[in-house]
């Protein structure tokens, strides 16, 4: 599995503003009267995406939106095989997630088992009113019968290429890009 | 990228610094998961563990046994006394007769020196050190560790004076290795007959007044005095010990800056400590306590899966994955 890889870009830092912009707007029309909002952002982008959605979220919308982390590691289905992940970060949710309306944020939705992961995790948690999940990227390729209700951008990547997520507070910049790997 | 621990965790001495705060840094989400309303996460699920003790342990034991069923794993517990262990079967056919039952790790505490390592090149599973005679107790180190660094932020640069009975304790050795390795400074004070040979080329400071412990320290880690030792003639008399070695309320207000008072339990108050420094707002053994929970949930963690051949196989199906 060697070969070179190959770049490219599939949004630029404005286009993902956008999209933020359309994510927010769509998580307030789906939650309604949205008084009881926790978005719980994914370890590790997908909590810095939540805060920003949650932003803007209280300034367009002037709604309140508690926020919340998720580090679905100790969930995962996969750890006989690949091994124990050595780093877990943070997982804080509100005191509680009974019937509350949580929208899960993560970056990027390929297989579904992540998500699966985090549902499973938060019904330890609670039980909310509704769970519903915003993605900036859906890029196909579920083994699980997982939708997201709110996308940012769609996106065809074949399995075994990378859809990487970079954001300025990580990774020092804000861009969406396709690492393709080249026939060896 | 750090190297992974490998099977077993025999002891300190064999690891590396970077692989001993990786064990820390993982024991960190595991404290939240205690806080928790489950206090339960789905990590083991499936594996079966066997706590085989062959010494007493109140502490040890169940703290293995919450880290175990925290994190989803089977457990079964095998004390020594009541078991076949006491009809003359040996260590290893204890072990292999476990295994044909399909076990994944073995936590052992043996009153003999090696008797873990002797176990873990013998069997499959894995095996965690939970006390071998006066070898190592190495998540002992790990929790007092990280006691030490949730309350002064680092363990780099802090002095640290390991007080009693070092020759016959185990966690004496394991609290040398990992302090020594994550850069503090160590020194040990007890009476002469309880140092052992040579301790000083480890890189050791020696106090044989434990004013003078008091006074250099940042840290006291106080030992259990073992009191079957007293038998043997180590020590005069456990008052003798007291007036001499005793940590008291009296000698800590002379320190000349505020110590961390750590005990790894079981306490003889009015030995090695006082009853007034024990519940006193220095002391931090119960923080010790709730933090053996975590490192111990970070170990069984860290240790479990990841067997090469199938890491392998899962990277050949999942190129490109999330």
């Amino acid at each position: 599995m060697t070969g070179a890889l190959e770049r490219s870009a599939l949004l630029d830092a404005p286009a993902i503003a956008r999209a933020i912009d359309r994510i927010s707007s769509d998580i307030v029309t789906f939650a309604g009267a949205a008084g009881r909002l926790v978005l719980v952002g994914i370890q590790r982008r997908g909590v810095e995406l939540a805060d920003r959605i949650g932003a803007r979220i209280r300034d367009r919308h002037a709604v309140e939106v508690e926020h919340g982390a998720l580090d679905i590691t100790l969930y995962r289905d996969d750890l006989n095989e690949i091994g124990p992940r050595p780093v877990i970060g943070e997982t804080r949710l509100p005191r509680t997630l009974d019937g509350r309306m949580v929208v899960i944020v993560d970056d990027v939705l390929f297989t579904g088992r992540t998500i699966r992961a985090a549902l499973d995790q938060i019904a330890d948690f609670g039980r909310p009113a509704r769970i519903g999940l915003a993605v900036l990227i859906d890029r196909g390729g579920r083994e699980l019968p997982i939708q997201a209700d709110i996308v940012g951008e769609r996106v065809t990547a074949g399995p075994h290429d990378r859809v990487d997520v970079l954001l300025e507070e990580v990774d020092g910049r804000d861009a969406v890009e396709l690492v393709r790997r080249a026939p060896a | 990228m750090t190297e992974p621990l490998g099977k077993d965790l025999l002891g300190l001495e064999p690891l590396s610094a970077e692989q001993i705060r990786l064990i820390l840094d993982t024991a960190e989400p595991f404290k939240e998961v205690s806080e928790r309303a489950i206090k339960k996460v789905p990590t083991l699920r499936g594996k079966t563990i066997v706590n085989l003790f062959f010494e007493s342990s109140t502490r040890t034991r169940i703290s293995f046994e919450f880290a175990e069923k925290r994190l989803s794993a089977d457990t079964v517990n095998v004390a020594a006394v009541g078991s076949s262990v006491s009809k003359g079967e040996t260590l290893v056919d204890t072990a292999r007769n476990l295994e044909a039952m399909r076990i994944d790790m073995v936590v052992i505490r043996h009153g003999a020196s090696g008797a873990a390592r002797f176990l873990a090149e013998r069997i499959q599973s894995n095996v965690i050190n939970a006390g071998d005679g006066t070898h190592e107790h190495p998540t002992q180190g790990l929790l007092d560790l990280l006691t030490i660094r949730d309350k002064l932020g680092h363990v780099r640069g802090r002095k640290v004076c390991i007080c009693g009975d070092i020759l016959h304790s185990r966690v004496a050795r394991s609290n040398i290795w990992g302090l020594l390795k994550l850069g503090a400074e160590v020194a040990v004070c007890g009476p002469y007959s309880l140092l052992p040979r040579g301790i000083e080329d480890l890189g050791v400071t020696i106090f044989r007044r434990i004013e003078e412990a008091i006074e250099w320290a940042d840290v006291l880690n106080v030992l259990r005095l073992q009191l079957e030792r007293m038998n043997a003639g180590f020590i005069p008399s456990l008052r003798e010990y007291y007036r001499v070695f005793g940590v008291t309320q009296e000698r800590l207000e002379r320190a000349p800056r505020e110590l961390v008072i750590l005990h790894p339990g079981p306490m003889n108050r009015g030995v090695e400590i006082d009853s007034r420094v024990a519940d006193g707002p220095h002391s931090v053994i119960l923080h010790q306590v709730t933090n053996g929970v975590a490192v111990r949930m970070a170990v069984l963690y860290l240790l479990t899966g990841g067997r090469p051949e199938q890491a392998e196989a899962a990277k050949r199906g999942r190129e490109g994955g999330e």
